[in-house]
């Protein structure tokens, strides 16, 4: 165990042994998760937390969408556009990684519509509680940011599986936990004008630094 | 930008350029309708880059330039658009005008656009683009259109620096890099004072929102029902 002691901020980028890739799944969905640490997906956040059971919904559909378009925006990333990429169709020397944002939006874009038609065959009944949020899911800061993070920290293929399902994850449980405390919240009494977001981004506030009593963990 | 449309008192007569309608589309969203605090939209990105200001500034530049350019695109484009692929189209446009963003702050600003990291290529995810782009531009056209964005991003902007400016203050001590709580009060000098190490951290940000939010809702009247 002495060897997998270090703190997980200090661990090498890009460890892909078994003890590197849990140290990671634990980080992407505690330590810093996506949302309390890093605001990202906040706006679907606030509005589908009102309830317990859309919440776990959208929180399933987040996963899901995660876990897929993290390794397909990496394979876009590493064969089409990084400095050289192209080396394997015989073009050496090229770099778009200025077109980075518009790929990754359309796979995620793209990904959501599967994932969307999967969800209204397998169960109408959760499509129409998601109602007009799944289509947002596309415009969900967390799964953008998920693929950008990818990119800029320079993931392996298994770390940005194990990120994407790690990320998306630490959302659905912050989504989960908000939606049940914000049930509780219905019947207490609020300042009229604190009531909704205000009392809610205090709340998070207070998830948010119970979350960061993760931040000693050591595996 | 901001200087070439300022709100201009309604006095043109014929076909005002700011009549009393474009005068409400900028100024609405700065406070009546403003978008974080009573449009819930754009949070995202309200948050992650309000510790220092000269970031702050950065991200409302990008976010005024990218919300003026699509409202006005898209509202040029909102008859030529089949509306079961709108989103798609959205997209396209608004991460093109965001990629030009990036590339134009890496230019300018590199040491600041650095520190900014992913977010502002998140600036395509921020919920204001998309939703003044559905809400308002496919409906309208482009001169109002740009009106909103612009009013929007203002609104956006101003809650922003409000939060940068009180995280930077109690957080680092300083506004803009510049150091405003003298050295000699801190407790390392002899002193009595600390800086609040939670205003940088993400709860500072959330509770600081939620009572800007707040303060904002109890002055403008505005109650959520539940």
């Amino acid at each position: 165990m002495d060897s997998i002691m270090l703190p997980l901020a200090f661990l090498p980028a890009a460890d892909d042994s078994i003890s590197g890739l849990i140290s990671l799944a634990v980080k992407a969905m505690f330590v810093e998760n996506i949302l309390l640490a890093f605001f990202l997906g906040m706006c679907s956040y606030l509005a589908v937390s009102k309830r317990v059971d859309t919440a776990i919904g959208l929180g399933i559909a987040v996963v899901f969408v995660q876990t897929i378009t993290l390794p397909v925006n990496w394979a876009i990333y590493n064969y089409l556009l990084r400095p050289d990429a192209l080396s394997w169709a015989g073009l050496p020397g090229t770099d778009l990684r200025y077109l980075g944002l518009i790929f990754y939006i359309s796979t995620i874009a793209a990904m959501v519509q599967i994932v969307e038609m999967a969800i209204d065959k397998f169960s109408p009944k959760l499509y129409a509680s998601l109602g007009i949020f799944l289509p947002l899911i596309a415009v969900n800061c967390a799964i953008l940011g998920g693929s950008l993070f990818m990119v800029e920290r320079d993931y392996s293929l298994p770390q940005s599986v194990v990120f994407g399902v790690g990320s998306g994850l630490g959302w659905m449980l912050a989504i989960i936990s908000m939606a049940a405390i914000r049930q509780k919240l219905r019947t207490a009494h609020v300042p009229d004008s604190l009531k909704g977001l205000g009392i809610t981004f205090i709340t998070t506030g207070l998830i948010a630094m119970a979350f960061m009593t993760f931040s000693g963990i050591q595996l | 930008m901001t200087t070439a449309v300022a709100p201009a008192p309604a006095k043109a007569p014929a076909a005002p350029l700011f009549g009393k309608a474009e005068k409400k589309a900028v100024l609405d969203p700065l406070w009546d309708n403003n978008p974080i605090a009573l449009q819930v939209l754009g949070i995202c990105s309200a948050l992650a880059v309000t510790i220092k200001l000269d970031q702050t500034v950065l991200m409302c530049i990008g976010v005024i330039a990218v919300l003026c350019a699509s409202n006005t695109i898209i509202s040029l484009l909102r008859n030529m658009i089949p509306s079961k692929i709108r989103i798609i189209i959205m997209l396209v446009v608004i991460s093109s005008l965001v990629t030009l963003v990036d590339i134009l702050l890496k230019r300018f600003a590199f040491d600041v656009a650095k520190g900014l990291s992913v977010f502002v290529g998140l600036i395509v995810t921020n919920c204001i683009v998309m939703g003044r782009a559905e809400a308002f531009a496919m409906a309208n056209k482009p001169w109002p259109s740009f009106l909103d964005g612009l009013g929007n991003a203002l609104g956006y902007s101003w809650i922003l620096l409000a939060v940068a400016f009180f995280r930077e203050l109690f957080g680092s001590g300083t506004l803009f890099g510049v150091r405003v709580i003298p050295e000699s009060v801190y407790a390392d000098a002899g002193g009595f004072y600390f800086n609040n190490g939670l205003m940088v951290l993400a709860p500072g940000a959330f509770l600081l929102l939620g009572v800007i939010v707040w303060v904002q809702r109890g002055i403008s009247g505005y109650t959520e029902s539940h």
